[in-house]
Formats: C-alpha cells, structure tokens, sequence
C-alpha cells in the first residue's frame, strides 16, 4: 500500500468481516474501518429463518466474531453508520451524516435485499421479509401473535426461507398456508423429486401448499392485515404475512459510483471490480465466469470465499475462487445439503430412500455429475463434495446403486492417499 | 471456569477461559484465533472447524455424533484418529486443560 489512508470495507455481513481477517492474515498492518448500517456486529444470518427465529436468544449468540476478536484484529467498527456515496475520484466515501471519509483501497460487501411484492396492501403493518436481526425478531413476535390468536401465517414464496419460515412457524404452533407462484417447492434450484419430498414433509407438518397462487393483493381492514387475496379470487384469511420470494443484490452504491454492475457488481473470479482499487464479495456480487455468464450466488460459502479472494486481491495477489458451491438448509428433522450447480442438467438420479426421506438426487449433464442434493445423507453430501472438487463423476447407474462405494472413484487420487495413510 | 488450550496454526498457542455449556468453535471465534472458519455456525453441516485433540484428551471426549463422524470425511486438512470438529465439543469442568491444535486450512 502506496497510501497511509485506510481500507474502508462497507458492509459488516458474514463477506465484510472476512475481508478485513483476511486481510490481516494477509499481513495488511494499515488501519481498517468496517461500515455496518445495523447496530449489531458482524453476525451470521442462517440461523435467523431456523433455530434462532423460533428460540431468539441472545444477539451474541449469533456473532461472527466477538469484541476480543474485534480488538485483536485491530478492525476500527463504525456500526450503524450508512455509507451514502463513493466518491472515486477523491477516493472518498460519504457517511449518512455528511461525514467524508478518504479510502485508500475500498471493498462492498452490502449484501442483498429481500425483493418486495408489487401489489396493494404489500407495505401494510404485518407484511414482513428477512434480511436482518430485527426483521427475525418481528416474524418470531408475528407468528407467536397468530398462533395465540388462532390465525393463519400466510407465506409468500416456496423457497429457501420461505419453507424454512413455514417450519419455524409450525413449531411455535401457528397455522400455516405456503402460496407459491410456481407449479412446486423450491423449483429454482432443485429437481421435482427433491420438491416432491419437501412437499410430502411440510404437508406431513399440516402446512396447507399452494401451487400456481399469485398474489394480487394484500387485503387491509382497520389498518391490520385481513388476508392474502390471489389472482385466481382466492382469499386466505390471515393475521401475518412473510415475503420469501427471493433477493437482489445490493449494488446501489456501486451504480451509484459508476461500477460495471448487472443485478449485482460484476467482479471477476478474484472479487476485483472496474476499479483497481475497489473489490466486492459477497450476495452483492455478480461473478463473471470463464464462459462469460455471470454467477449470483447467495451463501455463507460464497461470502467467505470471495472475502478472502477480495482481501487477496487488495493485497495485489490472486486468489482465484475455484471451490465447489455448497448450501444447506434445516426444515424440521430434515437436513439438506447441496454441492454443486445444477443448471444445465439433463438426467437425475436418486439414491438412497425417498420415503423416508434419506435420499440424494444426482444430477448430470451428458452423463458427468454437476450437483448432488443430499436429504438426510451427510455421507453422500461429503463424497460428492470431494468428487466434485476433483472433476470425478460416477456413472448415473452407480450413483444410483447403494452397494456401489462413491469413496472407490477417489481411488489414486493424491487425497485418498493421504487419507489411508 | 475450565481453561482450554488451543493452538494456531503457526504454533502460537491461546488459553481461554470459556464457561461450560459453549462449543470450543464458539470461544475460538469470539476470540478471533485463526485456524477455524465454522461456516455454517455450529450446525454440523460444513466442516470447517476441524481441530486435532491432543492425545491424552481423547477419551475424556463424548465420542463423535454419526453426523460429526460422517462430516469429518469432508475435512480439507489431513484427517487423523484425534480430528474432531470443534463445534460438537461442549466445555465441561472435566474438560479444564483440554487442548486442541488448529490445521493450517479448512476450505
């Protein structure tokens, strides 16, 4: 670093505070600030649609890294503080209260925002989506009010949070209807059989799915919500609404500063922008890959990885992201496990017991393995995951077969070695 | 409260006071010690807060969980007889001394 001015790093999410401990291992002895909008340090957000959104705790029992951590690293926190502009050609940022602060390097990390329904009634009291600490807190109270009221939980979107909402709030022993526009549960990113299964386990909790069902209007009566109305007519009487119908990359101020953004700051496989001084990590970012398609991925994994790459990166070193995607989802006794990217695929297969359900779905494109969808099989997930990182495959037939050992393929591979070493 | 050692991985060692009922993932994390990433927060899902318990400590341990054992095939560094994710070990008084050493990577 050619300047005494700081690494200013905007967003304190899971992909902000990886940078800045990357870049101290990466040996970056300058002063660091992390602009957080919320109030809350650095925590992590998966358990705020699972096990935190029906037994809230403590905020510090979600934290990423504690005060000591935060010392340690010597990580200057400016929480609840909104970063309004960028100014690249002061290298400058502006703060919400007019308050400029000179970077020498800059790294977005502002994460994604919970996309709104377009439609009457969607900014009624009640009406409510996840991104943060406090939007967890008021589902929980929502959901609470409605099962001590006798009122349904209407959730809009069969999706990740959505379903993981619907169980929560089945748990804490509200009625729930799941409306969700397409033909079935989760059909962005996974196979009817693993829809099918997830279908069998909410209807299985008496959660009431609907397919096909979009919303046209959010039904007010004395400025309280009376009930989600479809376009079809159907009414559905409820006491609160949760909107899990995807997200959009955060990328406002990039745009806003003339970043190369589209639906997300475009970055390269190393977190670097448009802008040799600026990186970006996270669900705000769009990875330009080496067919030139552009990659949005939103995970805890994806944060971490392009973190490190973007902390690399401000170092002047390449740190290409090259892991296999993996995300994980808890619905009810059921845990699910993704590897991979299934887009493209043209052949599934399922191992394992779908009844149960403990099963895995294999997916393959011209017979070479792309993804594997794990249900209850931490085993299949974790010899997919190495499989995969190593360019293997199984045959679709072999991983069809139980009696067939996934583990053989890594067979003479430097790992395996290793491992039986 | 029990004291528990861990070391880093370039050798340096941290002892932490940790108050029982915690995970040896969560006092590590709180107290910003590398060598860990903890992924998915404690849930067993991403083994990526493997450590090596230190020999004499291993029996003192509950045994791994079939899920723990089953995830500890997917560490990135050498797995060993004494590798355990750190996430599943709970700080009890009986565990005051325990020590466990971080690997040089998780991912």
């Amino acid at each position: 670093m050619d300047s005494q001015a700081p690494i200013i790093i905007v967003g304190a999410g899971q992909a902000g505070m990886q940078i800045a401990e990357s870049l101290r291992q990466e040996g970056f002895g300058g002063a660091l600030i992390l602009c957080g909008e919320e109030p809350h340090p650095p925590y992590q957000r998966p358990p705020l649609s699972k096990k935190w959104l029906i037994d809230a705790g403590a905020v510090g029992a979600l934290t990423l890294r504690g005060p000591a951590a935060l010392e340690r690293l010597k990580i200057t926190m400016k929480l609840g503080t909104r970063v309004r502009a960028i100014d690249r050609s002061r290298r400058e940022v502006e703060l919400a209260d007019g308050a400029r602060v000179p970077y020498g390097k800059l790294a977005i990390a502002t994460g994604s925002l919970p996309r709104t329904l377009p439609v009457p009634g969607a900014s009624l009291p009640g009406v409510l989506a996840l991104r943060g600490i406090a939007d967890s807190l008021a589902i929980g109270a929502g959901i609470r009010r409605c099962a001590a009221e006798g009122r349904r939980v209407v959730i809009v979107g069969g999706g990740f949070i959505g379903l993981e909402v619907a169980a929560g709030a089945r748990k804490l022993g509200a009625e729930v209807t799941v409306l969700e526009g397409l033909p079935r549960l989760m059909s962005r990113v996974t196979a009817p059989v693993v829809s099918e299964a997830f279908a069998r386990l909410h209807r299985g909790h008496g959660v009431q799915l609907m397919f096909g069902a979009q919303v046209a209007e959010i039904v007010g009566h004395e400025g309280r919500i009376a009930a989600v109305r479809t376009v079809d007519g159907q009414e559905y009487r409820c006491g609160c609404v949760v909107v899990g119908i995807g997200v959009e990359p955060d990328d406002l101020l990039a745009r806003s500063a003339g970043l190369l953004c589209e639906r997300g700051i475009v970055v390269d496989d190393c977190s670097r922008t448009s802008d040799p001084l600026i990186v970006a990590a996270g669900d705000c970012t769009a990875r330009r890959m080496g067919d030139g398609e552009l990659l949005r991925l939103e995970s805890v994994q994806n944060a971490i990885e392009q973190g490190k790459s973007a902390a690399a990166a401000l170092m002047g070193r390449t740190r290409q992201f090259i892991n296999t995607p993996w995300f994980w989802s808890d619905q009810y006794d059921v845990k699910l496990q993704m590897v991979g990217l299934s887009r493209g695929y043209d052949q599934v297969v399922t191992r394992g017991d779908l009844a149960k359900p403990a099963f895995s779905a294999f997916y393959f494109r011209a017979g070479r393995l792309l993804a594997v969808d794990s249900l209850n099989r931490i085993s299949d997930h974790m010899q997919s995951k190495r499989l995969l990182d190593r360019g293997l495959s199984p045959t679709p037939a072999q991983a069809a077969d139980l009696q067939f050992e996934l583990p053989s393929l890594l067979k003479g591979s430097r790992e395996a070695t290793a491992d039986e070493a | 409260m029990p004291r528990v050692r861990y070391i880093e991985p370039d050798g340096r060692e941290v002892a932490l006071e940790l108050a029982p009922g915690q995970s040896l993932m969560r006092g590590a994390m709180d107290a910003g010690l590398s060598g860990l990433e903890a992924q998915c927060g404690g849930n067993c899902a991403c083994a990526t807060c493997h450590c090596y318990v230190q020999a004499e400590w291993l029996d003192k341990l509950k045994p791994p969980s079939d899920d723990e054992r089953l995830m500890l095939g997917n560490v990135a560094a050498e797995l060993r007889p004494n590798s355990r994710l750190s996430c599943q070990l709970i700080v009890e008084d009986a565990l005051d001394g325990l020590t466990v050493q971080f690997p040089d990577r998780q991912s």
